[in-house]
């Protein structure tokens, strides 16, 4: 929804912004509760790319919303320093770089443990500013006297004061927020993001550096959070020390999620309804201290029954009236001419980096890989040819996923050494590896669910197009030199272009298969490593996969693991039988099937040698 | 002003606020490790803990009977709250279940503070254990030294609980592996509710117990939370022995720090905790792999 038409978004906020003083007054909101409402708003929508977007829950925003209030009030309170906007870009840097510190730390765990260290870091701000800082930050009375902006232009000189006249330039910074929020949004950093967000397995997998872009949202969610910690203090006239305490994070936090996370407005909407329904239940109806009970009984009730909060279910709804029948409408017609037509030319593999490397373009020697007692993979000696099709076949448990885990450098073997044209990739991470054209696609799906087909492979083909890791943030996807062609070329050779924007978890089976392929694919490997592509299929399907693999084999090299023998020896050049974690004969495909310790390892130790 | 006195006292200050941590530590460490919920409302479990205890003892004036209820209630609220709306969370990101915790440990304070005020409460140690104790080189408020015992004895029962019952190796093996507990014929959900109990019921005694040592504020609770996920972090998520070693370095930590100055006591915390991480990301005694 945050898409389609170019500027739609930013007009509707301009527009809204600029009438908002005219209606809300008869709605009964008074400027001062409109402009706390535009600071909680402009606080969420960096929280809202961390938590919305990236998926990162943190509990300990407050840290830098304080930093950067505190910062730009004694600035302008205690050094004379008068410049208002410069204070609050000053305290925003401020909080950028606490928060490039403070994300090294809590970065370093996921999930629950992100969620605990940052409320434990929000914990110690407070009682610094509180105790050793007070010096600085007034300790719990605060700094009074923070001053409002005004702006000498040549001949006169604006100034905002209170009321709807500070409202202007409040007004005016969160809209600048919206565009900056939806530039980073729509740019590649931000397509990644998401994929963080969805599968950060797969992310790291097809080769970018998912530390570097979650600490870059964190760094983003508190520079926003500095910035509206600033103009708290300019907006009270005073920087109170309770923007440091839990309690602002968990506001944050429950705004957000009623509003409606990955919305980017979630949190103006959710802070709408925070600060009316806090006058409302207070004054109107008397409740008094109660109407925080009532909020947080509305708050659970809502991430019980409406997960994407009110922006989230304004737009389902929106899209059950409108959008579901013309989907549908779309397919149905495109179904149509659907014709069975010849593959597209295959992709050509990434450039080779040193053409003049011409020995195998793999060579493992003495792989071993032991869990504790349990020996997976034992000596193995391996080597690939450039442009070789290779099969590796061996009986459940011999050791092949482990092996091919090793290749691409997601386990770290215990010993032996893999050589990837020419160069030592032992003790590499999975993202270089993949970089450097060596990817695999998994035997179970590792898809990004919550995102469609297209949004998918674009994820993969950045990371081959951009490298593992980027700063362009203002960059828009389209922007991206040889982007789209990728995509659409990856989506033609999966047959996946009718589907193209069909959610991943709308896909059939075969159709994910082919595009776990496909993600492998868009990264332009020129070793392909394929674990069981064809597991679980249909007979018909699996002929279409051969099909499919045939194709893409012209001009790289794959390794393909898979128990459908018929099918393997029919694509495969050579064939490496796996057993019980050793190589237990290599041949073409033709002296596999005669040989006689092949027969014995899948028959099952007829003359008792593997019974034991 | 350090003298030896001062800092002894001190160290017992820190052992009793470890121990507590450490219980209180036990049960978030557990639920989480069976369940994967990180339950936030745990703080106010604890917090829930006091008052139930609070409002028993005004009823009955026995101390024992306070503990007694302030357990059951909060273990029948744990019981309640996983029935009613944690079970329909198993199944969703982690992000929704912090939220959904989160949001009833706010509903559970503001309550609190809706029926008994924020004015703060006193429950008033047993008569067994007023005044204070002559440790023959200092003097010690009694109560606090019994916090210790009493505190020992209930780790020493969950111990017992989870490392030599059926329902101990259930919960261990839960931990390693809940589906394969719930492929083996065990019906996990049954254990889970258990354990939510059990968990919560940690945090709830050790809040009336705790009751005597502080005043009851309905905010009690926040601060306790905190402590609480640092000990975790510290002593690996999942692992009871590691609830009890970080409790211990965390309640040391604050009390020796608070002497000098009070201010700093998170810092120091923060500090230990960052080390850790650094150091041994799966937290001193926990198993690489559980996230």
């Amino acid at each position: 929804m945050l898409k389609q038409r170019p500027f739609l978004i930013e007009t509707l906020t301009a527009i809204g912004l600029i009438v908002a003083p005219f209606v809300l007054p008869h709605l009964g909101f008074a400027p001062n509760t409109v402009n706390r409402i535009l600071v909680w708003g402009l606080f969420g929508l960096g929280f809202d790319i961390l938590f919305g977007f990236t998926g990162l829950l943190s509990f300990g925003q407050s840290a830098f919303y304080g930093t950067g209030g505190f910062v730009a009030a004694y600035l302008l309170t205690r050094t004379g320093f008068s410049n208002v906007l410069g204070a609050l870009i000053i305290g925003m840097i401020a909080a950028a770089a606490t928060g490039y510190l403070i994300g090294l730390i809590a970065l370093r765990r996921t999930g629950i443990y992100f969620a605990m260290i940052t409320v434990a870091i929000a914990e110690v701000f407070f009682f610094v500013e509180f105790n050793p800082l007070s010096d600085f930050t007034g300790g719990e009375n605060g700094l009074p006297g923070v001053p409002t902006p005004s702006f000498n232009i040549g001949f006169t000189t604006i100034h905002f004061t209170n009321g709807w006249s500070l409202y202007q330039f409040i007004a005016l910074c969160y809209f600048i927020g919206v565009i900056i929020a939806l530039r980073i949004v729509r740019s590649p950093v931000g397509a990644i993001l998401s994929a963080i967000r969805d599968n950060p397995l797969r992310a790291t997998a097809v080769g970018h550096n998912i530390h570097g872009y979650k600490l870059t949202a964190f760094v983003i969610a508190a520079a926003y959070a500095g910035f509206a910690g600033g103009l708290l203090g300019v907006l009270q006239a005073f920087m109170p020390p309770d923007a440091f305490t839990f309690d602002t994070s968990g506001q944050l936090v429950m705004q957000t999620a009623i509003g409606g996370r990955g919305t980017l407005f979630g949190p103006l909407v959710g802070a709408t309804v925070w600060l009316f329904l806090q006058d409302f239940l207070q004054s109107a109806l008397g409740l008094g201290a109660a109407w925080k009970l009532v909020l947080g009984v509305v708050f659970v009730l809502l991430v019980c029954f409406l997960r994407g909060g009110i922006v989230g279910g304004l737009v389902d709804l929106y899209g059950l009236v409108s959008g579901k029948r013309a989907r549908k409408a779309a397919e149905t017609e495109e179904a149509d001419v659907e014709t069975p037509q010849a593959p597209p030319a295959p992709m050509q593999a990434k450039e080779v980096a040193h053409p003049v490397y011409s020995g195998p373009i793999l060579k493992a020697t003495g792989l071993t890989k032991r869990y504790g007692g349990l020996v997976a993979n034992s000596d193995i000696d391996f080597s690939v040819n450039q442009g070789e099709l290779r099969g590796i076949i061996g009986p459940n448990g011999a050791g092949k996923s482990t092996f091919f885990k090793m290749l691409t450098c997601e386990i770290a073997p215990t010993s032996g050494r893999i050589v990837f044209e020419g160069r030592d990739i032992t003790g590499l991470k999975v993202t270089d590896v993949c970089q450097l054209g060596l990817t695999k696609s998994y035997q179970v799906n590792q898809l990004f669910t919550g995102l469609t087909v297209r949004q998918n492979l674009t994820i993969a083909a950045l990371a081959e197009l951009r490298g593992k890791f980027r700063l362009d943030l203002f960059r828009s996807l389209s922007g991206v030199k040889g982007l789209t062609e990728q995509v659409e070329h990856t989506l033609a050779l999966v047959n996946l272009t009718r589907r193209a924007d069909t959610p991943v978890s709308e896909l059939a089976y075969g159709e994910k298969r082919r595009l776990e392929i496909g993600l492998a694919l868009a990264t332009s490997p020129r070793l392909l490593l394929l674990d069981e592509p064809l597991a679980g299929m249909s007979p018909r399907e699996r002929v279409e996969t051969v099909k499919l693999l045939k194709s893409i084999a012209r001009g790289r090299t794959m390794i393909i693991i898979d128990h459908d023998m018929d099918s393997l020896f029919e694509l495969v050049e050579r064939v490496t039988v796996l057993q019980e974690g050793k190589v237990l004969v290599s041949g073409t495909p033709e002296e596999i099937k005669t040989n006689a310790a092949v027969q014995e390892a899948y028959l099952g130790g007829v003359h008792g040698e593997i019974a034991a | 002003m350090i003298s030896w006195p001062n800092l002894v006292s001190q160290l017992f200050n820190g052992l009793a606020l470890g121990a507590l941590l450490a219980l209180i530590s036990s049960g978030l460490t557990i639920i989480y490790g069976t369940l994967g919920v990180l339950n936030l409302a745990h703080g106010a479990m604890f917090m829930i803990g006091g008052y139930a205890g609070f409002v028993t003892y005004q009823y009955t004036e026995s101390f024992i009977l306070a503990v007694i209820a302030g357990s059951l209630f909060v273990m029948l609220l744990g019981v309640v709250m996983e029935r009613v709306i944690i079970r329909h969370f198993y199944h969703r990101p982690h992000e929704d279940q912090l939220l959904v915790t989160f949001g009833l440990g706010i509903c559970f304070v503001e309550l609190v503070r809706l029926l008994f005020s924020s004015q703060s409460q006193i429950v008033p140690p047993p008569a067994l254990f007023q005044g204070i104790t002559n440790l023959g080189f200092m003097f010690y408020p009694t109560y606090r030294l019994a916090v210790v015992g009493i505190v020992a004895i209930a780790l020493g029962a969950l111990f017992i609980v989870l490392y030599r019952t059926r329902l101990g190796m259930i919960v261990r093996a839960g931990i390693e592996d809940s589906v394969m507990v719930d492929s083996l014929g065990i019906n996990v959900y049954r254990v889970f509710m258990i354990v939510f109990g059990i968990g919560a019921m940690a945090a709830g005694f050790a809040g009336i117990v705790n009751a005597p040592v502080v005043s009851l504020t309905p905010g009690i609770g926040d601060d306790i939370l905190v402590q609480t996920f640092v000990v975790v972090v510290i002593g690996g998520v999942g692992s009871f022995p590691g609830a009890i070693l970080g409790g211990l370095i965390a309640g040391e930590i604050i009390s020796v720090t608070s002497m000098f100055n009070p201010g700093y006591a998170y810092v120091m915390l923060f500090a230990a905790m960052t080390l850790v991480l650094v150091v041994r990301p799966h937290g001193l005694l926990g198993v690489q792999g559980r996230e």
